[in-house]
Formats: structure tokens, sequence, C-alpha cells
């Protein structure tokens, strides 16, 4: 199969949806001939003109806010943030206007529309342009929160995204816009709500998030050679979180490692974790473990951002910790 | 306004200091020995030298992403702010913050800042803290054009101006906002207008003209300091390189740039210092190699700084 970066597989997916439907527009900062910060909407403005892929000035809480009132008013707006670290300008917007809206109304509006927006350490942009929020957004009920690690993955989630009747927040970790994989030509959907089983396993279970998903594979290649067998499940969508795939998967390794890039206090893992605990405590014959970033702000030097992202030797040598226990 | 000559040449080395320093750090982050995100001031540097010009070291400021010039003209230390830049222990932040983040709270200097639009009610706050203790010290809010569409720019400046606080918003437009064109971000031709929306005055100067933005500063600054509120004031100027370093700067003609590098500040301000029997070419070239001087030793102290230690990562997340 042909294969594509995650940046053109996303580039992709935004420009069928906008072809099949005249509803979709793209907007934020930089979209149009810039073709955004990362060069994500590259070459779109081009093909809909500016009225679809708009370019705003800096202000995220109206790119935020006009995205909710142009979806519950008919339109399909894909907004993108610069960063996810932004999304603290716009918070309001995000979790009081567009996530509670439908419910306010007695379920007498919908908000279809996407938010899309990079996430993720590791080229020394420093404590504001580098963190992981999901935890932030998964706690909001209302919005949807995907987080892909492939290129395959991220096209048919962003498809069902921007189909999707409901505000969903979709995180591309920035390192992994360069990872290439399978992407079919023709438009496709991937379920939201809806883990993947990256590699089948037996003896542990390692649950993984975007640019760790990575990492925790090549920590199973290596355990393999340890005669570890690890399954990989990445969850892909965190609200609504697949707990079905996960226990399936404790069930049959008894044991489980969660991987993610956010801090370790309050983050993901802490929700998976504690479901685990609660719908399959029975079938453990460990502790559940996290690997997780440190409770700090991302430094910018690079041997401490190195030291701050989890690296695929704290992966194995959690999973050994685990299989001693 | 007679300016003494001590005052002048200041100016001059430090808007020599400012370029000499930015093209160095594009340099050295072209060889990839600076990290991270990297946005130069080249071009702007009479805006940060003629507002410094009229600051304390116990006044304030906050900075922007485009920072180095705001640092380098209210004091901070070049071998500092290097080192900061190549991510060593020794630096500013100790390698905590990079370009975006440099500090040094003892000179004022309240953080250049990763989020456009950051700055604005910080440096309110810090006006605040000056009219609480009954001082006559006065903050000084760098930003963009662009910086000036987020909401906080609105907040601020209207609580800087219902409490007569000692706030001078300096704004320096370059007339873009990454590709954004600021004919395209705002339906006014000046900044400055928005002041009238919340009745402080707006002043429009030639932000590449050193002097007028010294003076213009100097009367935002006197009014402040009497306890008559805030200003803002608004410095038209160029940057001549991309947003950040790497930008190929495709959103703008390069008519426009090589225009602009005609009404380059420096040597505009070298041509003047000369006409007033101030400055002879000769001692510009003096002036500009004693500088590349302190440049060459910020970047030796910097290279041969140690990198932080592994536990030093989460150190200073709390104050104990
Ligand atoms: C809240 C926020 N939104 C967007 C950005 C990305 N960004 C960084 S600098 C910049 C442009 C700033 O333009 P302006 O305020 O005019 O300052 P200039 O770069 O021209 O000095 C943008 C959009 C950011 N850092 N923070």
């Amino acid at each position: 199969m042909r294969k594509l970066t995650m940046l053109k597989a996303i580039n992709e997916a935004l420009r069928q949806e906008m072809r099949r439907d005249p509803r979709v527009y793209v907007t934020g900062e930089d979209v149009g001939v810039f073709g955004g910060c990362f060069g994500v909407t590259a070459g779109l403005i081009e093909e809909f003109g500016p009225d679809r892929v708009r370019d705003t000035p800096i202000t995220e809480s109206a790119i935020v806010g006009s995205s909710v009132g142009a979806a519950a008013t008919g339109l399909r707006p894909v907004a993108e943030l610069m960063f996810i670290d932004f999304i603290g300008v716009t918070m309001d917007q995000i979790f009081n206007q567009a996530a509670k809206m439908r419910y306010m109304f007695g379920g007498k509006a919908k908000v279809p529309m996407v938010l899309r927006m990079p996430c993720g350490a590791g080229g020394s942009a420093a404590a504001q342009h580098s963190q992981c929020l999901e935890a932030w957004l998964m706690h909001v009920p209302g919005l949807k929160v995907v987080a892909p690690s492939m290129p395959y993955d991220a096209k048919g989630l962003l498809i069902s995204s921007i189909r999707d009747d409901n505000p969903v927040v979709f995180i591309e970790h920035k390192f992994l816009y360069g990872a290439e994989g399978d992407v079919p030509e023709e438009p496709y959907t991937i379920p939201l709500g809806k883990a993947d089983v990256k590699k089948e396993g037996k003896d542990v279970t390692i649950i993984a998030t975007m640019a760790m998903v990575h990492r925790a594979l090549e920590a199973a290649a290596d355990l393999e050679k340890d005669g570890i067998s690890a399954e990989v499940v990445d969850p892909r969508t965190l609200q609504p979180l697949d707990n079905e795939t996960i226990i399936n998967s404790i069930k049959k390794t008894h044991r489980a490692v969660i991987v993610h890039e956010a801090v370790k206090f309050a983050g993901p893992g802490a929700e998976i974790a504690a479901m685990i605990a609660e719908e399959a405590f029975d079938y453990l014959d460990a502790p559940i473990k996290r690997v997780a970033a440190p409770f700090t702000p991302v430094p910018f030097s690079p041997p401490l951002e190195k030291d701050f992202v989890p690296s695929k030797e704290k992966i194995t040598s959690a999973v050994k910790a685990l299989l001693q226990e | 306004m007679a300016i003494e000559k001590e005052k002048l040449l200041w100016m001059y080395r430090n808007m020599v200091t400012i370029r000499l320093f930015e093209e160095r750090v594009a340099e050295y982050f072209a060889a990839g020995k600076i990290y991270g995100f990297v946005h130069l001031y080249v071009g702007e540097e009479a805006t940060a030298t003629g507002v410094c010009a009229n600051l304390r070291k116990d006044d304030y400021i906050t900075s922007t992403h485009r920072g180095h010039g705001h640092l380098i003209s209210k004091g901070g230390d070049l071998k500092l702010m290097m080192a900061e830049l190549f991510g060593r222990k020794t630096g500013y932040c100790k390698g905590k913050g990079g370009s975006m983040h440099i500090a040094d709270v003892e000179l004022g200097i309240l953080g250049a800042n990763g989020i456009v639009g950051g700055g604005f009610p910080i440096a309110t706050g810090a006006g605040l803290t000056a009219k609480y203790n009954g001082t006559d010290q006065v903050a000084v809010c760098f930003f963009g054009d662009g910086a000036s569409n987020q909401g906080t720019f609105h907040e601020a400046l209207n609580l800087a101006s219902i409490w007569k606080l000692p706030v001078i918003f300096v704004n320096e437009n370059n007339m873009y906002g990454i590709s954004m064109s600021q004919k395209k971000s705002m339906n006014v031709p000046d900044v400055a207008a928005r002041a009238a929306a919340y009745n402080v005055p707006g002043v429009v100067v030639d932000g590449n003209d050193v002097l007028a933005v010294y003076e213009a500063a100097g009367e935002a600054i006197k009014r402040a300091r009497s306890g008559e509120g805030p200003t803002l004031l608004e410095c038209k100027t160029y940057r001549y390189r991309g947003h950040f370093e790497g930008d190929p700067t495709v959103y703008r003609p390069k008519e426009e740039v090589e225009e602009w590098k005609k009404k380059d500040p420096i040597p505009r301000f070298e041509n003047e210092l000369a006409k007033m029997g101030i400055l002879a070419p000769d001692q510009a070239q003096t002036i500009k190699a004693e500088i590349g001087k302190l440049i060459d030793e910020a970047v030796k102290f910097a290279e041969e700084s140690p990198w932080p230690s592994p536990e030093e990562i989460t150190e200073d997340v709390y104050a104990v």
C-alpha cells in the first residue's frame, strides 16, 4: 500500500472531507498560504480558496468560539490551534461553551466541530509549547478526545471526527508528523472510541498513547529478545475510552503498564489505571504501573528534555519489574 | 530635547549589541548549537532601545517571543543570555526556559513569553505593585501588532486605564503576525487607534528612528510616573528576517523587505550621530569591534558551561 506521513495523511483527510461536504471549512492562524505552523494545511487554500481556508488573527478564543457558533448554526468547522498549549487562552469556549451547549439546551443543539492541535515535547520548544494536556480535555463531559499514533489511524479518525456531530478535540503529536505508514487513498472512517491492538502478546499489556505507542513497540521488540511477550494497546480515542479492548487484553496478560508523555500525576494513565482496578482487579497478577513524565513543566535544555520524555529503557524496566512481582 | 552625549552613545552601542547578538544567534542556530524556536529582532532595535533608554533599573518590562532586544536593552547579561540559548546550567533560567522564557527579575525583566498576549496582564500587575507601594516605578509591556488582537490586550488596557496604572503599552508594529499582514488582521491602520476605546492616549511614532521613540516613550513614562496612567505607544517598524529562523517568508514581497532595509535604524542613527559630531566612522567601527568581542566572550562562556544534570529536572517547580 501507499505510504504517507502522518502530516500528509491528515492533510488528505481534510481535503477529502472538504470536497465531500461544502459545509466543512478550515480555520486558524496561518492556515492559508503559510500552510499551518507545521504544514498540515498546505495547499488547501489553492484548492478551496480563502472562504473555506480562513486565516484568523491571533485570537484563539475567537477561533474556538466562532467555530462553536458556526457549528451550532449549520457549518462544520475544523479549527487549528498552533499548539495545544494555547488551549489555556480559549478554555472557556472549549469547556463551558462547545462542550456543554447541547446538554444545557436540553439536546436542542449540536456542535459538530473539530479542534486540531499538536502536542508534545522533543524539539526544545520549552514549557509553553511542548505539553501533553489531553487529561484536561478528557475530564470535560461533552467533548470527544482523539489522539492517534499512526498515519492510518490519523486519517480514518479525522474523517470520523469531522463527520461526528459533537465537538471533537483532535490531538496530533508533533513528532509523529514525519512518521510514515500505510494509508489507503480513498476516504475511510475509524470509529471513535475503538482501541487498537498494535502488537499481540501474552505476558504484559502496555497501554500507550500517541508518540509513546512507538516507544512501546520498540520496547516490546527489545523485551521479545529477553523472552517477554508484550501486547501493545493504543486507545486511539481517550474520550470515549475503549475499556473493553483494554480489559480483554488484561484478562489475557494479567499485567498492565500504562505509558504516556503527559505528567504522571492526574494524567490520562490515572483514569486508565483506575478503570482497570475497578473493572478487572481480579485478573491482575501484579499492581498496575505507570511510566510517564515527571511532575514538572517541560524543560528547554536538550538533556533535561530527553529525561522528561519516557524512554524505551524506562518502559522495559517497568515491564521487567512488574514481571518480578 | 537636548540629550546628553553619553545617552546617545549608549543608544548606539545598545542597538549594535542587539544586532550583533542576533546575527550570532542566527549563525549558531543554523549550526545546531542553539535549540528550539528562535525569533530574531533584527531591524527592530530602535524600539526597545529608545524606550529602555528612559527606564531605571527598578522599572519593569514584559517581553515577547521576540525578546532578546528587550532584555539587552533592559541590561540583560549577554553571557547568561547566550548560555540559556545554548541550554546550559549557567544560563538565565538554568537551561529550563530557552529563548522564549528568559527573565531577570532583579533587573525588572518579567520574562520573554511564549504565549502571544501573555504579557499584557502581567505588566498591568507590575504597574499595580508600583502604584500600591506608592513608588514612581513604571512597567513597560512590549508586544506585536498581532498580539493586539488577543483579548488580553483589551482587558489589560481597560484595567490599567480605570485603575490609572503606570503602564506603557509599547506596540512594535512590524506589520506581520507570522504570515498575516496587519492589513488583514485588523480594520484600523494604527494599533494606537484602539487606545481611544479605553480613554488612553494613543501615540504613533517612527519605530526605526531611535530618537523619536526615545522622546515619545519619555513623554509616556513621565505621564505614568506622575500618576496619570497608561499610554499606548505604537512604533512602526519591520523585521528583516523570517518570523522564526527557518521561515522562508513566502507571505511578503522581497521588494518590501528591501524598501525597509533602506530605513535600517542603525546606519540611520550612525549618520545622525556623525552629523552631530558625536561619532566618527572609525569610532563606530571600534564600537562594533568591542561589542563583537563581548559577544565572543558570551559564546565562549556558553560553550564552556556544563549541561544541567538530570536531578535538576524536578527543581524549582515549587518555591520552598
Ligand atoms: C497564544 C498564542 N497564539 C499563537 C502563538 C504563535 N505565535 C507566536 S508568535 C506569533 C505572531 C506574533 O505576532 P506579533 O504579535 O505581531 O509579533 P511579531 O512576531 O510580529 O513580533 C504567533 C501567532 C503563540 N505563541 N501564542
